[in-house]
């Protein structure tokens, strides 16, 4: 039975590197949209304004899920070398 | 948990080592930073108590640079969620605001002036639908009347009507507007002036609503 080894560090380092581009691009893509949405309103277009707010809310989903998955790779695999909590 | 004083590695200082006084590294050795001799190779600190157990600051402000940099990474991808979250509050105030627009309906028809108080290429400074929106009517002919509000698009400045030349200007930005159309012409504003739909019943000119436009 093959034994689940946790990610070393310059392996977690690689997944954040890629988490953080994904979240830059959704991040970007939002302010993208909040600039269209705000220039749609201002010209009295209103049909987009509810497709926009739902996908920047489903831009913001994924970005916590990512951050979600960051906080849960730092439990289970020691992050930067240290399995440290934030009670202390 | 181990024990300092059994730990044959090296001998401590039970100054530095003294609870409450853990925050204190100035005063420690620098030698009393042990790498310890697991695979990722990270230093502990000189209590050598396990990492789990460690005060907060230690984890904000690591020893390491590999560490330092996942903390680095990992505060900035908290940056990049608190920035995405306020981009959401924003489209949502969007949504709310745009809800509270249509929730006031279509403003009331309201006379705005008389034809005999306004000869042609005359203009008439106007608020409408309220007292926070200036606008300006123009006399183009004999028969043809057009409204516009008086923000200018690009940062609400008071835009001046030049009816010889047949724009609206805005001197805030060197910003032009089409007097016919309301639409931008030069400078940096993108959107057309909102135009004010008029209604001429006899003599007297009415404002009857408000057009906002995109192109």
């Amino acid at each position: 039975m093959a034994m689940r080894r946790p990610f070393a560090r310059d392996q977690r380092l690689t997944i954040v590197y890629g988490m953080l581009v994904f979240a830059l691009i959704l991040v970007i893509m939002q302010l993208w949209l909040l600039t269209a949405t705000m220039n749609a309103y201002l010209g009295g277009d209103e049909s987009v304004i509810w497709p926009a707010a739902f996908a920047s809310l489903f831009c913001l989903a994924l970005n916590v899920g990512l951050l979600v998955y960051l906080g849960r790779l730092e439990r289970t695999t020691g992050a930067g070398g240290s399995g440290r909590s934030r009670e202390s | 948990m181990s024990n300092a004083q059994d730990d044959p590695r090296r001998p401590v200082d039970v100054l530095v080592n003294t609870p409450g006084r853990e925050g204190l590294t100035g005063t420690a050795p620098a030698e009393l930073y042990t790498r310890t001799p697991d695979r990722e190779g990270h230093t502990i600190a000189p209590d050598f108590r396990p990492d789990s157990e460690q005060p907060a600051w230690r984890q904000d402000f690591p020893i390491d640079w590999p560490q330092d940099h996942w903390v680095e990474r990992r505060d900035f991808m908290r940056f990049l969620v608190l920035i995405s979250g306020a981009f959401t509050a924003g489209q949502f105030w969007i949504a709310g605001r745009n809800w509270w627009r249509r929730r006031v309906g279509r403003p009331e028809i309201r006379r705005i002036g008389s034809l005999d108080d306004l000869p042609v290429g005359g203009t008439l400074l106007f608020r409408y639908p309220d007292e926070h929106d200036p606008c300006v009517l123009v006399r183009l002919s004999e028969t043809a009347l057009v409204a516009y509000s008086q923000k200018c698009t690009h940062l609400a400045c008071a835009v001046i009507p030049v009816p010889e030349r047949g724009v609206l200007h805005c001197p805030c930005h060197e910003g032009y507007f089409d007097l016919q159309s309301g639409r931008p012409t030069a400078g940096p504003p993108t959107r057309p002036l909102p135009r004010i739909h008029l209604d001429v019943r006899g003599r007297d000119i009415y404002a009857t609503g408000v057009e906002w436009r995109t192109i």
